[in-house]
This record gives structure tokens, sequence and C-alpha cells, in this order.
């Protein structure tokens, strides 16, 4: 079967990909707002695996962290959800999270459970480039599995190139230099920015995450990238929710410009 | 040397830089600009006359007669806590600052457990003018209020961290986040050999200063004894014996409430492999890979890590690890204090503490880092009275 990830955006433009962190707000939440995302229109799920030290996040992220940690949240307990994960989802579905507890779980183990229950690609903010090709390439490919890379505005050229080189499935650019959750200001070096890497010509599609919280940045950010990430205000908006399916429909096509 | 660190970062299996992309830019600039300094000879010029002058070094050993005959072995104590600012955490914010400086930063970031690389850090950026904010656990704030009130005299902003266990720990995670909003002007001064390389080398060489005055002071050394939380204390003192086999190096851990209790900060008697704060090291977590929080008396070593170094140096036997309870080091203070009339850090008593079990021939010299004084610890002391 070819990866979804792949097939997605070689049939779409203007991705929407939206992220939430599984187990929360409540523990057996993960795979029905899954379903309920895909039902809303999103055409990706980032699902975040928790971790008690999430250095590139900010207070929304860390606090949806704690709370799935609290619910009793772990790979573990993830991949025994996931198992039904693809009798409903059929849209492409990353898990993102810290190394630590990958390599606790085991890195060849994890691939492979990936692989089992339907995720189509995996991102490890910490998992340094170099060590990913030395070591781990071949696990990741052999289980059919995307590995996707962050760049910023400060990655090279060459590096983005190599990043380029050994990615499959798209490439993630954060758009600013901050932790999750602080709202984007799109300013000229961010245009310039995007523009740079629009006329690299990469193999990879790229998508924007870090700040997009609303229609107006996402349509702000797809005019340059193949899609975007939000993560933060949706976890804001779930935070607050009485009923989480109606929030997410709403969110959803808040940012859609669906009345 | 084996001992040392490789090309890659990577002391045997542990260390290298596992920090998101945004981190890493500084990483590599940090790297190559800690590699420039040390080849420059009037960095190390500077850098050595701060410390003379400013620093007050070389820090006396001093025969501990009192303590000598209660042990009943030599004890030397290096004198760290003689230091400008009450501690060995100013070698390594002086050296630091001088590398911020070279790479023309404008601000500084730090966290800090017990407050005393934060109080040095303060003082170092006040030397330079340089603007200072330290990340402090709000635990950590209410029981090291002395340093606190130092800090902000200094200059310093103090920034409470509220997230997590509010401890040692935490105010790294937010000190890393910071540095990823602030990439370009900001430089994380950090206070331990923890981190991503290059930071867990670059802080061993500016402490190696203790170990390389103490060949200096004495010729026959049996046994180094240093308190280990993240272990820059201890790597110093550490340092310039590691290749020499006749001296006995060892590392002291706080055990908390005790191994079994549950609430220990001793992480290479409990630990297990895993990353954090950008370095492979060994770490108190739970079999899913989070981490657990640390417990000790002391704040300067309530943290659920250890430098890659010491792990590596525990894997290679070449240093061996022991622990001591918060009732053993608290005990172990006091009694400094009344018979030598050195308070020193609740940290360091930890070392003093296992002088008690250490089974010795009395011909034999010990060199205990006595890392810093105690006066911040006052409160602690008389608590238990």
């Amino acid at each position: 079967m070819r990866n979804r990830i792949i097939e997605l955006f070689e049939s779409k433009d203007k991705i929407l990909s939206l992220f939430n962190t599984a187990g929360f707000p409540h523990l057996n939440d993960t795979l029905p707002i899954c379903q309920m995302l895909q039902n809303a229109g999103v055409d990706m799920i980032e699902l975040g695996f928790p971790f008690s030290d999430p250095i590139a996040d900010g207070t929304t992220i860390q606090h949806s962290n704690q709370t799935a940690l609290a619910n009793g949240m772990s790979l573990r307990v993830l991949f025994e959800q996931l198992q039904e994960l693809r009798s409903g989802v059929t849209i492409p579905v990353l898990l993102m999270g810290y190394l630590n507890p990958v390599l606790q779980f085991g890195i060849e183990r994890f691939c492979e459970k990936c692989s089992q229950v339907g995720i189509d690609g995996v991102i490890l903010p910490d998992l340094p480039f170099e060590e990913y090709c030395q070591k781990y390439k071949n696990i990741f490919r052999k289980h059919n599995l995307s590995n996707v890379f962050l760049i910023t505005q400060r990655t090279s050229t060459e590096r983005i190139r190599a990043i380029d080189n050994e990615s499959n499935g798209f490439i993630y650019a954060v758009s600013t230099a901050s932790v999750t959750g602080n709202n984007l200001q799109i300013a000229s070096d961010h245009q310039s920015y995007f523009s740079r890497l629009r006329a690299m010509n990469l193999k990879n599609p790229f998508v924007v995450g870090f700040g997009i919280s609303d229609k107006q940045t996402f349509d702000n950010i797809v005019s340059y990238a193949n899609g975007a990430i939000i993560a933060s205000a949706f976890i804001r908006e779930l935070n607050n929710s009485l009923e989480l399916s109606t929030t997410t429909t709403q969110f959803v096509n808040k940012i859609r410009g669906i009345q | 040397m084996a001992h040392l660190v490789d090309e890659n970062g990577f002391f045997g299996i542990y260390g290298g830089s596992y920090v998101p992309e945004m981190l890493r830019p500084n990483i590599e600039e940090l790297q190559h600009a800690f590699k420039e300094c040390i080849s420059d000879h009037l960095f190390i010029q500077e850098f050595k006359q701060l410390l003379a002058d400013y620093v007050g070094r070389p820090t006396p050993l001093y025969y501990a007669q009192r303590l000598s005959q209660e042990v009943g072995a030599n004890i030397y104590l290096k004198r760290e806590d003689l230091n400008h600012t009450g501690a060995h955490k100013i070698n390594n914010a002086v050296g630091q600052i001088l590398v911020a400086k070279k790479l023309g930063k404008k601000r500084i970031i730090a966290e800090t457990g017990a407050g005393q690389h934060g109080v040095a850090t303060a003082t170092v950026c006040a030397l330079m003018g340089i603007d200072c904010t330290v990340y402090m656990g709000e635990i950590d704030m209410a029981r090291q209020r002395p340093n606190v009130e130092r800090m902000k005299m200094l200059g310093a902003k103090v920034y409470p961290v509220v997230s997590g266990s509010k401890v040692l720990k935490d105010a790294t995670n937010e000190a890393l986040r910071d540095w990823i909003a602030n990439p370009s002007d900001t430089y994380y001064l950090i206070g331990s050999v923890v981190g991503p390389h290059p930071f867990p080398s670059m802080v061993a060489y500016f402490q190696s200063v203790i170990s390389e005055e103490i060949k200096q002071q004495i010729d026959h050394i049996d046994y180094v004894i240093a308190c280990v939380g993240g272990g820059s204390n201890a790597m110093g003192a550490f340092y310039h014996f590691l290749e020499n086999k006749n001296v006995n190096l060892i590392g002291v851990e706080a055990a908390g409430a005790g191994l079994t209790s549950g609430k220990t900060a001793a992480t290479i008697a409990l630990g297990s492999i895993g990353i954090l704060h950008g370095c492979k090291s060994l770490l108190l977590q739970n079999e899913d890979g989070q981490i657990l929080e640390a417990h000790s008396i002391s704040a300067g070593l309530d943290y659920p890590g250890i430098g890659p170094q010491h792990a590596h140096l525990h894997h290679q036997k070449r240093v061996t690890f022991a622990s001591v309870t918060d009732k053993e080091a608290i005990a172990a203070g006091k009694l400094l204090t009344r018979i030598e009339g050195i308070l020193p850090a609740l940290e360091t008593s930890h070392a003093i503490a296992y002088l008690q079990k250490l089974d010795i021939s009395s011909e034999k010299n010990i060199v205990l880092c006595l890392s810093g004084r105690g006066d911040k610890d006052l409160h602690t002391y008389l608590q238990g009275e």
C-alpha cells in the first residue's frame, strides 16, 4: 500500500492538519477526536504522545501533556487505542513527540506498531537528522513510515537540501523563533523565508507549523506553503469544550471560512 | 583520551546533542566558538586573570586536622567556598561569559537550583554589563530565599518557574524554551556538566581549574571526593586525575529520604539510559520514559539526571558513586561547622557525610571538594533542631 501522506499531497494543496495530544482532554478521547476531525473535513492529523518535559512547547501543549499523562496515557496505551484507528479514519495520521518515550519503548518496536495500526508518519523533533540517517532510516523505510523533519528560518540551504533528500512525505517548516502556541504575526522576513523555500523546488511539499491559529494566518500561510498545522489554538478550544464534536466542527469551519 | 568527549560530542554512548532544529544553529555556533576560545591564548589569559583577581583563585587546600582525627585519615578540603560568591559555580560563569562576549550576545539566560549558579551568573553579568534572566523553580525560590535576593540586587530578573515539579529540571526546561524563542541575541549560560554538546565538556573545562590547582597543592593523593547533582564541581575536581589510576575518584549523590523511598535523586544508583535536556545520560524515569521528580533536601542536587561524562566514567568504572541521605548530610554539615568552623553548603555536606562511610587506613590522603558555603542553607540546617 502507498503511504497516505504522499497520496494526499499528490492530490491536494492547501492542506489543513490539526494536532491533538493523545489522551486529551480525557484518556479515551483520542480516537473519537480523530474521527471528528475527519468528519469536519481536515486533511491530516498529528497525534502527540505526551512527555513530562516538552522543551519546544508553550504552556497550552505543556498542559495537555500533563493532563494526558495524569489520565494514564503512554505509548502502550496509545497503540492499544489505535488498534481501531483504521476502522473509521481514512486520512493520514502521524505521531509526534519527544524521543525519550520512543527510546524506552524501543524504536524498532515503535515503528512496527505504527505500521501495524496504520500510522503513516512520525515527527520526533529532538531526534537529530544525522542519527536518523545513520541508525534508523532503514527501520522507518521498512515499515513504510514517513519521517518528517523540522526546518527553521535559520536552517542553511545546504541542510534543507540534505533533509529534503532524506524525507518522504513532507517537510515541517517552523514558522518563527518560538515555542508552540504563540500567535504568528506574518512579517516580511517570513514571506522571504517561505518564498525562499518555494523557490528551492524541493522534492517534498512543505507544511508550516507554530503560531497558526485562525483563518487569516491559515490563508496567509497556504498562499506560500502546501499546508499548515494548527495545534495550540485547537487544544485551547478542546480545553474549554462542552461538547467535543461541536467544538471540533466549529473550529474547522472557522478556519475553512464556512459559516 | 578515552575519558573525554569525542568529535561528535559523545562520551562513549553518553552525551550528544538531542535538540530540536530550532536550537541547532545555536549549538553549532557554540561548538565552534568554544573551540576557538580555548585555542586563543588571549582568551585563556583573560580567563585566568579574572579567576585570580576577581574570583580570588587559587583557593586554598586546607588540611582539616580535627576532621581528620574524626574520620581517621588525612582530610584536605579544597576551599571552593572561598571563591567570590561562595561556590565553585563562578569558575564556569566567568568562562562562559567570556565566550558569550566573544559571540557578541546581548542577553544571558540561566537556570538555577540552589541559586549559586544564578548568583554566579548574575554576578558576571553585572561585571560585564550584560542583561541577565535567571529561571528558578518556585519551590527552590522559597527554600533558597537569600540567593534570590542577591540575584535581584545584582540586577538580574529572576523568573519563577511554575511548570512541572517547580525545581531545577523545570527551570532548565524554561531556559531552553527561552533560548528557542530568542536564538540570535541570547546566550544560555548553563550551570552544570549537562545539556547538549558542547555544554558538558565546556563546563568541565572551565571547572577543571579545581583539579589543576589541587595537583599543584599536594603531591600524594589517594582519594578525591565530591558531591554530584549534575556534577560540575566533581568533574572539575576529577578532571586532571582521570588518567592517574592511583587516585580513587568518588562521586556522592543525594539519596534523599533513602534509595528505596521513592524520594531520591540518586541517578547513578537508580537511573537508566535516556534523553533529557539535549543529552543522553542516566536518568530517573519510569518505564514509559517519563522523567521522575527527584527529591533532595539540597536544591542543587535535586535533579533527575547526571552529566553524561559521569555516566560514562561510571560505565568505565573509573569513578565510584555512592549516595548519602538528607539526614546524614545535615548531620555532616553540622559536624564540620562545629569542629572546623566551616559552614558548608548542603550539597557539599553529602560529600562530607560519605567520609564516615569510607573504610580506609589512617595514612591515606583524601581531598574533598568543599564546593560551596552554607549561609544559604542556614534555615534548613536549623529546622531539624
